[in-house]
């Protein structure tokens, strides 16, 4: 990285004066890896988008004169003979949390050189990332077979739960299988050997989406399965 | 700011402790749903949710080690939705009062509306 000791030169202002230098001087606005910046611009449409479903799903909520089906008992599972309340989502919470560990350690390891750990803790992180698509897949088949919610009705009280559970868990869903290819194929790509000359900002990068699809997670499990 | 050029580089120990709280946070906000419906339990739902949110943006993401120019230029913009959070309530509010008024008493007799 011969390049460094320029940057660090041209990127030094701090705070404010900082913002207003970086956005007047002739020079490129962010100090990153073109690929970064792009994916944060991404994020930051989907940001909007999953805003948008979780401020539709609170209009249709507010709105409703029917009684909206309580969360904590439509998710509830029965084991070793205790009922508990939402506790496939808790767990489903918890595999997301410890997947987006895993992708930080796999970004850290990255940088430092290290193809092999980087590797596993990757595939560990898509792992966990499919187990989470399993276990809602098990969730929608209970709601859609045991329960009969359909996205257009639902006999447990307010149709609109239907249309906004599928929706904002379907596109959330997605978001999490297509992050599990990602980051199957950048793990493929470390492990070959691809940014051992390159550098490994492209782990980083894939993080990022990692790290937005447990943080979109956030928003959903307050709003919609505790609220 | 060595690290912008050579990549976000950072003691393991951050992420085990950002990790450690996460999972706390989870536990915590898991509890909130053996709480009654009321102000104690949304207040500590959202509490719980900016805090594990703040950490993920500024830890695991590496918000917190980036330039003020890339953090406004993500986070700025997502502040308009707070506007249309605020209409959609309002929205919602005053659909459930007509809602009420006009789907739950039964029809007026068309005798008083004559009269308009």
């Amino acid at each position: 990285m011969q390049q460094s000791a320029l940057i660090d030169s041209a990127y030094d202002k701090p705070g404010h004066p900082g913002i207003i230098d970086d956005w007047s001087a002739d020079k490129q606005t962010f100090p990153v890896p073109w690929g970064k910046a792009m994916m944060w611009i991404f994020l930051l449409s989907d940001i909007f988008i999953f805003s948008i479903f979780l401020t539709g799903y609170m209009t249709v909520r507010m709105s409703n004169p029917v009684d909206w089906p309580i969360a904590s008992e439509v998710f509830a599972l029965t084991i070793f003979g205790y009922n508990m309340p939402l506790i496939l989502i808790a767990i489903m919470t918890f595999i997301l949390i410890t997947s987006s560990g895993t992708m930080a350690l796999a970004v850290n390891y990255g940088y430092r050189g290290d193809k092999k750990k980087t590797t596993i803790l990757m595939v560990v992180t898509a792992i966990l990332g499919a187990s989470f698509v399993g276990m809602q897949a098990f969730e929608w088949t209970h709601l859609i077979v045991d329960l009969g919610v359909r996205p257009w009705s639902n006999p447990l009280g307010a149709p609109q739960f239907g249309s906004t559970f599928f929706m904002i868990t379907g596109f959330h869903g997605l978001h999490v299988t297509i992050g599990v290819i990602y980051l199957g194929i950048v793990a493929f790509k470390v492990w070959r050997g691809d940014y051992e000359e390159r550098g490994y900002e492209i782990v980083e990068i894939a993080g990022l989406y990692w790290h937005f699809v447990d943080l979109v997670w956030v928003f959903i499990f307050a709003f919609f399965y505790l609220w | 700011m060595a690290e912008h050029a050579e990549g976000q580089q950072h003691p393991l120990n951050v992420y085990f402790w950002i990790w450690g709280l996460l999972f706390l946070l989870s536990g915590l906000s898991y509890a909130t749903d053996f709480l009654p419906h009321g102000y104690l339990r949304w207040g500590l739902i959202l509490l719980f949710m900016f805090l594990k949110a703040g950490f993920i943006i500024a830890i695991f993401m590496h918000m917190a080690w980036e330039r003020l120019a890339l953090i406004y230029a993500i986070f700025a913009p997502p502040t308009a939705i707070i506007v249309l959070i605020a209409a959609m309530a309002l929205e919602g509010d005053y659909t459930l009062l007509t809602r009420g008024t006009f789907f739950d008493e039964p029809p007026a007799p068309t005798g008083q509306l004559d009269g308009h």
